[in-house]
């Protein structure tokens, strides 16, 4: 009995061991940078993080796989580096030696990508599935371009500028008319001061009118 | 020397000595006078430093020797600058006239000098309006956050950017594709561009509403525009010196290279770039110096000019390359850190093996070891030279570049704002002399009826400048822009400069000039103005002037376009590399004014 489940162990194992290669056809590669994501609160990769990374997956595979049980053993994981990377492979729980597809276990990870990400505290560029592209955060654009309500207040300023301006124009214009018509008595006798003063230089050239002669 | 041609009539159609002293005390006449002599001298400071010393200056003096540089524009300053700007200023003053009417009041055969500095003036106005309005688009763009340049929009599928965004960068696709929908050749109009259609609108109403009644609300408008360039480029300087990376940029800037000072085109580069820094020739500056009172020290006024705009021009240029600096360095840094993970993953090390300080080492190491894998990995080489030298001047400075370091510094919106509130200022003010040389001759020459009033006159001619300035709101605006500002400038400036001096000297008489300036100020200008009023200058102007003509006969007329269906993948340096061989038409970079 004891002989029987021992070689049944290294049946599969061996197995496992075939089904996980570099480059294999339904396997993914992982690459994951702890150093460049968290610096130097980065925790250690050991067995124990590839463990919870294969119930990780397993956990993807079961949510979006429908029907299925998957269980940590039937992620398989071969390959690994100092890196930190490794190739896995996802086998059928029914049949160890049947791989699933390319396709699912792709729209797996995909659905779960963010879930999986937390869970290692990583994101999509630090915890790497090579050949599954992340779908990108749009940019976030607001409802109204905040430039044109920039530009709106800008405008509404120079509006008011020149409202102001035309205002203060028409006012001045007012004010001098009063002014005028108050004060032309004593004015006028200013002015003939000046002009006998005047008088007494004969033929200063007058140049106000100059411009329009020399046209 | 005392060649003076026969010029009859003349003391018939200028004031002499007694009239001006008489109309100073009554202060006959309507023309404007400045509210007090600070109002004049920001407004000629605003004039003089305008974009062309944040973006055209730093990368000379970088180019041409660093520190080196600075000796020949220093000499030229005083030599060239300095006299031309006397002239204006005195020529201005006494005949308290605009440009028109004072070339028409030495000769009315020389009225055209006059109208030639109008037109340079109108030419010059048109583009640099656009310049301004694509810095109030950015201004307008930077009151969010993230600032709009730091993204680039999806693809379909949403795995990736845009592939001209993905091969250039987001800030390289916010200018070319956001802010102005290139198309790649000035040949394709590609219609009108409505984002800029309504900066332009934007644009033309500021300086319609800070021009009004010329003088009396530009001089108010100045106490913002010519102070607050100095304060944020002084909050700059801080800021930017505590950047890493910093004093790279500075040390690049001023390491002086002596072998420079050997080159032609060192020397050439430098008078041209203080011609237009002095902004003479446009007529501007006459208009401004006649509605100084008779007696103003205008000898004074032109040596404290000149020292303002040197000394601005190097502070300017200090802060732009740490600045500069600063985003040359973050570019190395991840330059280096993106090969080190190309390798790393390669070779399936722990990240801890190859870091930054062991980079060099460890790139050796494998490269002999391995070196077929080395090879196809494209390991790209990180030089911090070529990241300093690149897209350092005109637009690409201001849109690119400073652009790009600004999203890197925290708090990137208000340093945006900032910075772009500064190259607005910078601009506005020297549109205010520009328009100043477009409405004054428009009214000496009786374009618009005499009745009209101030307000009228301004406000007709900025709506037509703004229907004429629609043509750089098409989407090959950018072409036309640098079109504008390779030959609309150049040439005639230099041109109106040196025929304002022979005017003056010869026709006018340069007798004449000392014995009015001794009126004025009250004694005779030195040995040094008449011998460089006389000689320096015009020899200086004659010999820029040939040499721009004979280097323009020779060249071929070639552009540089962003065409994102080019082989080659975009360059960050602004402009795309390859041109469609049948056409080719082009900027020769000596001769830019602004950009």
């Amino acid at each position: 009995m004891l002989e029987k489940i021992f070689l049944l162990l290294c049946f599969s194992s061996a197995l496992a061991n075939q089904l996980c290669k570099p480059d294999a056809s339904d396997g993914y590669k992982v690459r994951i940078s702890l150093k460049t994501a968290l610096g130097d609160d980065a925790y250690v990769w050991n067995e124990n993080e590839m463990f919870f990374f294969r119930s990780t997956l397993a956990f993807a595979m079961r949510t979006h796989v429908s029907g299925q049980r998957f269980e940590v053993s039937n992620i398989v994981v071969c390959n690994e580096t100092p890196r930190v990377s490794f190739w896995f492979v996802v086998t059928s729980p029914q049949n160890l030696s049947q791989l699933i597809d390319k396709e699912h276990v792709e729209e797996a990870i995909r659905k779960s990508r963010s879930r999986i990400n937390s869970a290692f505290l990583l994101t999509d560029n630090t915890l790497e599935f090579i050949g599954i592209h992340p779908t990108l955060a749009a940019p976030v654009e607001p409802v109204t371009p905040p430039w044109l309500i920039v530009f709106g207040v800008v405008m509404g300023a120079i509006a008011a500028g020149i409202v102001v301006y035309m205002v203060s124009t028409v006012v001045r214009k007012k004010r001098k008319k009063n002014e005028k018509t108050n004060g032309d008595d004593t004015d006028g006798e200013t002015r003939v001061k000046t002009i006998e003063s005047g008088r007494a230089a004969d033929g200063v050239y007058n140049l106000s009118f100059a411009d329009d002669e020399r046209l | 020397m005392r060649l003076v041609l026969p010029n009859p009539g003349l003391d018939l159609r200028i004031p002499n000595h007694e009239d001006l002293d008489r109309m100073e005390k009554e202060e006959a006449g309507d023309r404007l006078k400045w509210d007090n002599k600070a109002q004049y001298i920001l407004t000629c400071v605003g004039f003089c430093i305008g974009l062309g010393n944040v973006w055209r200056f730093p990368y000379l003096c970088q180019s041409h020797g660093g520190g080196a540089f600075l000796i020949p524009y220093l000499i030229l300053l005083v030599l060239e600058g300095m006299p031309l700007l006397l002239l204006e200023f005195a020529i201005g003053q006494r005949l308290r006239k605009g440009s028109v009417g004072v070339w028409r009041s030495i000769s009315p055969y020389l009225t055209g000098i006059g109208i030639a500095s109008m037109l340079v003036s109108l030419l010059v106005a048109l583009y640099y309006n656009t310049l301004i309005a694509w810095i109030m688009w950015y201004f307008f763009n930077s009151f969010q956050s993230p600032l709009p340049w730091t993204q680039c929009p999806l693809n379909e599928n949403g795995t990736g950017f845009v592939p001209e965004c993905q091969e250039s960068s987001t800030v390289d696709y916010f200018f070319y594709r956001v802010t102005l929908n290139s198309t790649a050749s000035i040949a394709d109009s590609g219609g009108i561009h409505w984002p800029i259609v309504v900066c332009l609108v934007a644009a033309w109403s500021v300086i319609c509403l800070c021009y009004m009644r010329g003088i009396g609300t530009s001089g108010k408008a100045v106490y913002v525009t010519a102070i607050l360039p100095y304060v944020v480029l002084a909050i700059f300087l801080v800021r930017g010196l505590t950047l890493k990376g910093a004093l790279n940029g500075v040390k690049f800037l001023f390491t002086p290279d002596v072998d420079e000072l050997l080159q032609a085109s060192t020397w050439l580069d430098a008078g041209a770039q203080v011609f237009y820094a002095f902004s003479i020739a446009w007529g501007g500056l006459i208009s401004f110096s006649s509605y100084n009172p008779v007696h103003n020290n205008c000898m004074q006024d032109a040596v404290m000019l000149t020292a303002v705009t040197g000394m601005t021009s190097i502070f300017a240029a200090t802060v732009t390359y740490t600045i500069i600096g600063f985003r040359a360095t973050e570019k190395f840094d991840n330059c280096v850190s993106q090969n080190i993970v190309t390798m790393i993953n390669a070779f399936d090390l722990h990240e801890d093996n190859i870091t930054t300080s062991n980079y060099e080492a460890a790139y050796n190491r494998l490269n002999s070891s391995y070196p077929d894998i080395v090879l196809g990995l494209d390991i790209k080489t990180c030089d911090m030279h070529t990241f300093l030298s690149e897209g350092v001047e005109g637009t690409g400075l201001a849109f690119i570049v400073f652009a790009e370091a600004i999203t890197k510094m925290p708090g990137s919106p208000f340093w945006s704002v900032l910075f772009f509130f500064m190259l607005l200022c910078l601009g506005i003010s020297t549109l205010f002399g520009n328009i100043e040389g477009v409405v004054v001759p428009l009214r000496d020459l009786n374009v618009f009826p005499k009745k009209w009033p101030q307000e009228a006159v301004t406000g007709t001619t900025c709506f037509l400048a703004f229907i004429i300035s629609l043509v750089f709101a098409q989407r090959s605006g950018l072409y036309w822009v640098t079109l504008f500002d390779n030959f609309a400038g150049s040439i005639p400036l230099l041109t109106i400069g040196f025929f304002e001096l022979i005017a003056v000297v010869h026709v006018y008489g340069i007798d004449r000039l000392n014995e009015d300036l001794k009126f004025m100020i009250g004694y005779k200008p030195s040995i040094f103005w008449q011998i460089s009023w006389r000689f320096i200058s015009p020899i200086i102007i004659l010999v820029i002037l040939v040499f721009y003509m004979v280097i323009q006969a020779q060249e071929e007329l070639t552009h540089l376009v962003w065409d994102p269906s080019s082989v080659s993948s975009l360059t960050i340096n602004s402009i795309s590399v390859i041109i469609r061989p049948d056409l080719r038409v082009t900027m020769k970079r000596m001769v830019n004014v602004v950009l």
